[in-house]
């Protein structure tokens, strides 16, 4: 055991760190903070730092070099996330495509497809979005009725059970390009939806198959003829998400991932992405608990009544500080095991709950700190750091599975427990 | 950065959980509670025999002469196992501050005590000022006491015992009398202040690792229950409300762990926030233990709630741990005032 980082590692983090103060937009130099990426300019603003960090080489660290990466190691990449937080620099807009698609890709993707999405889900040119949910599919994921059928001019995929249906899809993998499928339905709750250029999700491409079965993952162009979006203003106001729907919506053999009708089996490699390691670093909680004891401290020498609310709260401060290095801890531990070769299996549920509780945890605890100032929505000159973060803070206990169904995960599939 | 045991650790410890597994039932934690000692003189013995007992102590001495990265693993295997012996006080408190006492002093305490450790012969406990009744004082055979901000070390022969009867039978507390003398004073002033807070910091990990491994049989147990007790025609586990505070209080313990493991990394590695990582070690591994408690407590029901059952065991060794050498809330005051105190 040791936990100390490498000097190597040691190196990186300097490298990382002085490219960041160099180059994060900062009021300092004219240059940020960047309008929330939750408008259509702020889009563009947030699509334009995805694309210096790339130029740079730092949008993905650890994607292998072809596809814009530095083929840096989990540790390296916890690294950078760290230094990226602690730099206050923008959130990834790009973010579901590379966190959550992009290990989906890199383990089922054709390298045809690879070469395809990958550079350009790295540079910001293309950002993704995702279409899990519908409106009658929300934690029950597997009753979704969004459908795909054989297109014109094509024997892929019709009827497709399991067995010939993979057969199909390592056909269509290829990219042979001779098909295509027609994609009628709607997916619901889409994050980014409202912007994006791609949409990622699974239909139902086997009409007798029933709930896991008989599911294809889909690629779409959001300006495909058929696809029409409607923005959903989130609770904050702005669209973070959409409804997207799909009516007659052609797409090519080439845009299927994985095999068809092993949808599931391909998406939940990406659920498992969004609950374990790879979309929650532990840097979002480390700094924003840091902010909170900063911010504990100027309240408790802030007259009677600012200390009076900071004596009340210490306890939770101290509580949201140790959490918030608890998951640190955690996820070095689980960092440590995978790089050794394991694998993270069930154990990725209790990670989303403890993040989710976290992350609640430390927004609450500061909303209470500032009292009667919580309230107020800020200004462009002084945004909202911890109301904004308490409004996201609350979406975390319900997106990428409801805590509700993570704790049932948890309990049937590490502590053995029977299923209703 | 490589967090993880190496295969040695990993190997000490299921040696213990094998060992445990015959000679540290539940039965004979029974026993042991209903015995003048609280513990068992021989399973002392045979865990000195396989080398757990003197694992902190220098090899020649007779000990391992290891560390409390390795320790830690076996600390977590002693509360799963419900041990009742004085393994914390001992390996983690004793043995160091013997180590560490400065002098011809010091000698002589090596010279007298470390041997004796190792074997099995000699157990330690360990009581502050503060303490209202020093915690497996009955059965120790070498005493470490703090009076006045010095810290003194004191055979049994040397001590008045009133007992304090606890909770936890295994605990076996007594308000101690002793004379300080400039022969059982092991360190003093300035010096001393370090010591303490060593004892303090060690304990605060030690224990909780103790009770990260109490923590984890009491959601065993309590999952096991809940996969067998039928109600409604179905075991209760497959109820949510059950499923749900069961997988609470799994993530209390599976996120206390790789605290209570970096503790033991930092106080062995003399790392400048040692004691702010044991700190947070505790508040981690207290409230785990807690939750742990009533949730096993509430899933078992009424049946939790009987001296039969086995469960009240490790439910009364996780309270009176999880208040033993600072609670939750007391850890997470040090830890805001730690981090306070930096600019």
């Amino acid at each position: 055991m040791d936990l100390r980082f490498t000097p190597e590692q040691e190196r990186f983090r300097a490298e990382v760190r002085a490219w960041l103060e160099a180059n994060v937009p900062s009021p300092d130099r004219g240059t940020g903070p960047l309008p929330s990426l939750d408008t259509a300019a702020g889009f563009e603003a947030h699509r334009a730092w995805e694309r210096t960090m790339f130029d740079a080489r730092w949008s993905v660290v650890s994607w292998p070099e072809e596809y814009g990466g530095r083929g840096a190691g989990l540790f390296e990449w916890l690294i950078f996330e760290e230094e990226y937080y602690r730099a206050g620099a923008p959130t990834r807009v790009g973010q579901n495509g590379i966190f959550l698609l992009a290990p989906t890709l890199f383990e089922f993707g054709t390298p045809e497809q690879k070469a395809r999405y990958l550079p350009a889900m790295a540079s910001g040119e293309e950002i993704w979005c995702q279409g899990w949910s519908e409106p009658d599919a929300g934690s029950d994921l597997a009753a979704i009725r969004s459908r795909a059928e054989p297109g014109p001019g094509t024997g892929a995929g019709a009827g497709a059970g399991a067995g010939a249906g993979a057969d199909a899809g390592a056909g269509n993998g290829a990219g042979n390009g001779a098909g295509s499928w027609v994609l009628n339905g709607q997916k619901t709750w889409c994050s980014r939806g409202a912007f994006a250029d791609w949409i990622f999700g699974l239909f139902r491409s086997d009409p007798e198959a029933e709930r896991h079965r008989g599911l294809t993952y889909f690629l779409v162009k959001m300006d495909s003829p058929g696809v029409t979006v409607r923005p959903i203003a989130q609770l904050d106001g702005e669209t973070g998400f959409a409804e997207v729907f799909f009516e007659d919506v052609e797409v090519p053999d080439a845009q299927v991932l994985g095999a068809v009708g092993e949808g599931w089996k391909v998406a939940m490699a990406t659920a498992g992405s969004e609950r374990g390691l790879s979309l929650r670093s532990p840097a979002r909680y480390t700094e924003a608990a840091a902010r909170l004891v900063e911010l504990y401290r100027r309240q408790a020498g802030a007259g009677p009544a600012g200390a009076a609310r900071a004596t009340r709260l210490a306890d939770d401060v101290a509580r949201a500080v140790i959490d918030a290095e608890a998951y640190r801890l955690h996820t070095y531990w689980t960092a440590t095991r995978v790089v050794g070769g394991g694998g993270v299996g069930p154990e990725a549920s209790m990670n989303k709950l403890f993040w989710s509780e976290t992350d609640l945890a430390i927004h609450t605890t500061a909303l209470d700190l500032l009292g009667d100032e919580a309230e107020m929505v800020g200004d462009d000159a002084r945004p909202p750091q911890w109301l904004d973060g308490f409004l996201f803070a609350l979406a975390g206990p319900i997106y990428a599975g409801t805590n509700e169904i993570q704790r049932n995960v948890v309990a049937e599939r590490v502590l053995g427990l029977p299923r209703a | 950065m490589h967090f993880a045991f190496d295969e040695h650790q990993l190997e000490f410890r299921a040696q213990l959980r094998a060992f445990a597994e015959k000679e540290c039932t539940p039965a004979t934690v029974r026993e042991a509670w209903a015995s003048p000692l609280g513990w068992s003189r021989t399973r002392w013995a045979a865990l000195a025999e396989i080398g757990v007992v003197g694992i902190t102590v220098p090899e020649e001495h007779g000990g391992m002469g290891l560390g409390l990265v390795d320790l830690v693993l076996l600390l977590e295997e002693a509360g799963r196992a419900g041990m009742p012996e004085p393994l914390v006080e001992t390996a983690a408190l004793g043995v160091p501050v013997l180590l560490d006492a400065p002098g011809v002093q010091g000698d002589a305490l090596r010279g007298r005590w470390l041997a004796p450790v190792a074997d099995g012969g000699a157990a330690v406990a360990v009581g502050m000022s503060s303490m209202p009744a020093v915690p497996g004082a009955i059965g120790a055979d070498l005493l470490l006491l703090e009076r006045d901000g010095d810290l003194h070390a004191v055979p049994a022969a040397g001590v008045a015992l009133t007992p304090r009867p606890a909770l936890d039978g295994s605990r076996r507390l007594a308000q101690v009398e002793w004379e300080p003398s400039p022969g059982t004073l092991v360190v003093s002033g300035f010096e001393a202040e370090g010591v303490l807070a060593g004892i303090e910091d060690r304990a605060a990990m030690g224990v909780g690792a103790v009770l990260v491994g109490v923590a984890d049989r009491l959601v065993t147990m309590a999952a096991r229950y809940a996969q067998e007790r039928v109600q409604f025609g179905k075991p209760i586990g497959s109820f949510q409300a059950v499923k749900h505070h069961l997988a609470d209080a799994l993530v209390r313990v599976e996120f206390a762990r790789p605290v209570v493991y970096r503790a033991a990394w930092s106080l062995s590695e003399g790392e400048p926030d040692a004691r702010l990582h044991a700190s947070m070690a505790k508040a981690m591994a207290s409230e785990a233990a807690t939750v742990a408690a009533r949730t096993a407590l509430q899933v078992h029901g009424a049946i939790g709630y009987t001296w039969e059952h086995d469960l009240h065991l490790w439910m009364k060794r996780a309270w009176a741990l999880a208040a033993a050498w600072g609670d939750a809330a007391a850890h997470r005051a040090r830890v805001l005032e730690i981090l306070l105190a930096r600019s």
